[in-house]
């Protein structure tokens, strides 16, 4: 089986598992410690920046303060703040790496 | 809520076909993962050259919040068979979630119709989940080689990070998080870089709001 394949089954077991954990199994079962909680509530943001600065600070695979790719994360990064609009911060991060591209 | 999936479903797509892992992977990631943070995830690293172990070990780190839907939704659906919570579970996404919690309360005080109510929701999602990824993988092969189709994922993460950041921790837990990513990848941690950002900045920020309360 190809490495793409076998990526999403098993990303996909391992979060079909997660999903049917409590609501499936455990039902009766459902106090999470604080601490667990806690543990949880951090991991939408850290994933993400995880996932984020390395795309816009490394994007050739070694840290590059100086490239287009950071400058139109930032400007799209403003517009998701500002406006929370999947659609347009594509727009506006995908138009500013175009046009610095262009210069 | 079912606007705002569409772009993202559709960057889904394109981005699956113009990093070559065709239209069927980009069906298959859709219907057997079903939540499009961690498709975009196992894209950039399977497309960065990681492998399959590394691509969803990235996948499960992002989806663990789902715990958390699921611990929070089961006292509600009791009442319900293993079956129907089993079917329920695939369908469980932040919107769907987010919708639930807060419907429920107002509408099904009395339980009964909450699960039909969920899953009218939650397969709503499902259906144009899965078109938008069909829609974006056909527009994604007409697209110019040169147009640069992969910064729309760090762009997809920008977009669901923005609003993450409402408190001191979750802010720390994101710096701490980004900086860590970056040093792990430059010291040659190659696409494990990802885990090990998260679980620095999970750390940060728990250690962040243990100290505030």
């Amino acid at each position: 089986m190809s490495r793409v394949w076998t990526a999403i089954l098993l990303a996909g077991a391992g979060t079909y598992a997660m999903r049917a954990s409590f609501l499936g199994f455990a039902h009766r079962l459902t106090t999470l410690s604080p601490w667990l909680q806690r543990v949880l509530r951090q991991i939408p943001p850290a994933a993400l920046a995880s996932l984020v600065a390395p795309a816009l600070l490394r994007p050739s695979g070694h840290l590059d303060v100086t490239q287009a790719r950071l400058l139109a994360g930032v400007a799209a990064g403003l517009i998701a703040w500002r406006t929370r609009s999947t659609l347009l911060t594509l727009v506006v991060g995908m138009g500013v790496l175009l046009l610095l591209r262009a210069l | 809520m079912l606007i705002g999936i569409v772009p993202f479903g559709l960057v889904v797509g394109a981005t699956s076909v113009s990093d070559h892992f065709g239209i069927a992977a980009a069906v298959g990631s859709s219907t057997i993962i079903f939540a499009g943070a961690s498709q975009l995830a196992v894209l950039q690293a399977l497309a960065s050259g990681g492998s399959a172990l590394v691509a969803a070990v990235a996948a499960w780190t992002i989806n663990l919040r789902i715990l958390l839907y699921s611990a929070s939704l089961a006292p509600e659906l009791t009442h319900e068979t293993t079956r129907r919570r089993l079917l329920a579970s695939y369908f469980l996404t932040d919107q769907a979630y987010a919708v639930c919690i807060t419907r429920w309360k107002i509408e099904h005080s009395d339980r009964a119709g909450r699960l039909s109510y969920y899953l009218g929701a939650a397969v709503t999602l499902w259906v144009v989940w899965q078109i938008s990824t069909i829609v974006g993988a056909l527009v994604g092969s007409a697209v110019p080689a040169d147009v640069p189709l992969d910064f729309a994922i760090p762009l997809v993460f920008l977009v669901l990070l923005v609003p993450t950041l409402t408190s001191v921790p979750a802010v720390v837990a994101a710096a701490a998080g980004g900086a860590a990513a970056v040093a792990a990848a430059e010291l040659g941690a190659g696409e494990l870089y990802i885990v090990a950002g998260a679980a620095v900045g999970i750390v940060a920020g728990a250690i962040a709001e243990a100290r505030r309360s």
